[in-house]
């Protein structure tokens, strides 16, 4: 136990050490307030931003297509993961498509999904799904994989119909590989989302931090960034706060 | 056998919706397969698509290279001290699952326009996950490994080389070859972004001068280059994990 806080405390340590010393740097000017604000800078720039509502629409704009592309990819993924899992031979087929689907840099895709869907919010959602969904996929059969043979006859002995076996035998075996593939996809969906406003788009968050990088608001960029950084690591951390918890109550009984 | 024709079938399935999505949006949007190959093969006759070839690919390299050097260095570093190990780890992993995109800026505003920044950002893509896959495959040795050594009073050299190196490698592999994906996606993303040279900046370019058919083709060409590398290091990644 004292070795476990040990590791939290010099972890906090050095997150803030290192906070602390890029703020030194800035004050003292070893960083050019041109090339980057210093934290608290950034903290303040972001506090104004909040309270004067400025954050407000891009942010609601880049959190509903992020929402909408988690959810198209959990749906889409899960009900694919479901159906190649049922297909062995499909599944055989898919598995180089698969191997290979992570190794493509999808971003080279997002000006002709811009061509295919138009300069919206539809381009962005369709590379958040193809960036997350398979992700999603590759966890539910890994989930399905994972329920034993023998949960499986137990549920035919005892002639459950096919809702009960899904909700008191899959479910219970599989979920925790569901919930990675959960994390996974708000992870992806995210990244998706704001590298494609960023590339190209017309609002939102991503777009917020190049438009400002090219009119020369550091400040704003600055703020913008933290922003993203904080709602990123946020709710990874709840996600993966949340996993422990499940698997350690899985792993107890 | 059965496996050229899934992948007969997969290439034709590919070719199916390419065509549905042409039928669909016209000319405007995407090219056509076969003309897509033929201007392919155009291109391949320019000096100046070369050029831009050999950008992307520099900054590829050499990013490449540093992701790869510095982290499996200080990966092996990390996971052999189990204390700094732990710490770092979750840090590391949050670093990982953030869009790392927006830190771009923060890349042209330190390096400048040019090759510096798309190396630098091929590199924070690219080295987390192999300091990563690092950290593991230290961590997962077993001890028995590690004991025999003990009993056959094996140097410290002797130890690393015959019995730390064959037990990590399969898994610093699999590391390399999703660096190897990431670094490329990274120097990709910079090329959109802001430059004025290599194969990001082509299909960016074409997107904006309505050039439909250089974005289409570089995008396949793109691709084509991720997967034929991606399908080299798996099976190499394959051949280590068995061996080992």
């Amino acid at each position: 136990m004292t070795r476990a806080r040990g590791i939290v405390l010099t972890r906090v340590a050095l997150i803030v050490g290192v906070i602390g010393v890029l703020e030194l740097m800035c004050r003292l000017g070893v960083i050019k307030p041109l090339t980057m604000s210093s934290p608290s800078q950034m903290a303040f720039e972001l506090a104004n931003m909040i309270a004067s509502g400025e954050l407000t629409v891009p942010a609601a704009y880049t959190f509903a297509e992020v929402g909408a592309a988690f959810a198209v990819s959990i749906v889409a993924g899960g009900a694919l993961g479901v159906l190649v899992h049922a297909r062995p031979r499909l599944r055989r087929t898919l598995d180089p498509l698969l191997a290979s689907w992570y190794a493509v840099p999808f971003f080279v895709f997002y000006p002709l999904l811009v061509a295919l869907l138009g300069l919206n919010a539809l381009p962005l959602i369709a590379i958040g799904v193809i960036f997350a969904a398979p992700a999603m996929m590759l966890s539910t059969l890994a989930g399905l994989d994972r329920v034993p043979r023998v949960m499986r006859n137990v549920a035919r002995v005892h002639r459950l119909s096919r809702i009960q076996e899904v909700r008191f035998v899959i479910l219970p075996s599989a979920t925790p590989h569901l919930f990675t593939g959960f994390k996974l996809a708000f992870a992806y969906s995210f990244i998706g989302v704001i590298a494609g406003e960023f590339i190209l788009s017309g609002g939102g968050l991503g777009y917020g931090i190049a438009y400002a990088f090219e009119s020369f608001e550091n400040q704003r960029m600055y703020a913008l960034m933290l922003f993203v950084l904080l709602v990123a690591t946020g709710v990874n951390g709840t996600l993966h706060v949340w996993d422990r918890r499940l698997r350690s109550r899985r792993g107890q009984t | 056998m059965t496996r050229l024709l899934d992948t007969i079938a997969i290439v034709a399935a590919i070719l199916t919706i390419w065509l549905c999505l042409y039928a669909y949006a016209g000319e405007a949007a995407i090219a056509p397969p076969l003309r897509t190959l033929t201007f392919a093969v155009e291109l391949f006759s320019r000096a100046s698509f070369w050029n831009h070839v050999s950008a992307t690919m520099t900054a590829f390299a050499i990013a490449l290279t540093i992701s790869g050097v510095l982290g499996v260095a200080l990966g092996l570093l990390l996971g052999l001290r189990r204390f700094a190990g732990d710490v770092a780890d979750p840090i590391l992993s949050s670093l990982y699952t953030i869009p790392k995109v927006t830190l771009y800026p923060i890349m042209l505003l330190i390096f400048g326009l040019g090759m510096s920044a798309k190396v630098a950002f091929g590199v924070i893509h690219g080295m987390i996950p192999i300091m990563l896959f690092t950290i593991a495959a230290v961590k997962n040795i077993q001890p028995v490994l590690l004991r025999t050594a003990l009993v056959l009073r094996l140097g410290p050299t002797k130890t690393a080389l015959n019995v730390l190196a064959p037990a990590v490698t399969p898994e610093i592999i699999t590391g390399l070859r999703v660096g190897f994906a990431l670094t490329l996606l990274g120097v990709l993303i910079g090329e959109m972004f802001a430059s004025q040279r290599g194969l990001g900046f082509l299909i960016i370019n074409g997107m904006e001068v309505h050039d439909v058919r250089m974005m289409t083709t570089v995008t396949l060409l793109v691709v084509i280059f991720a997967i034929a590398a991606n399908g080299l290091l798996l099976a190499l990644d394959r051949r280590a994990h068995r061996f080992a």
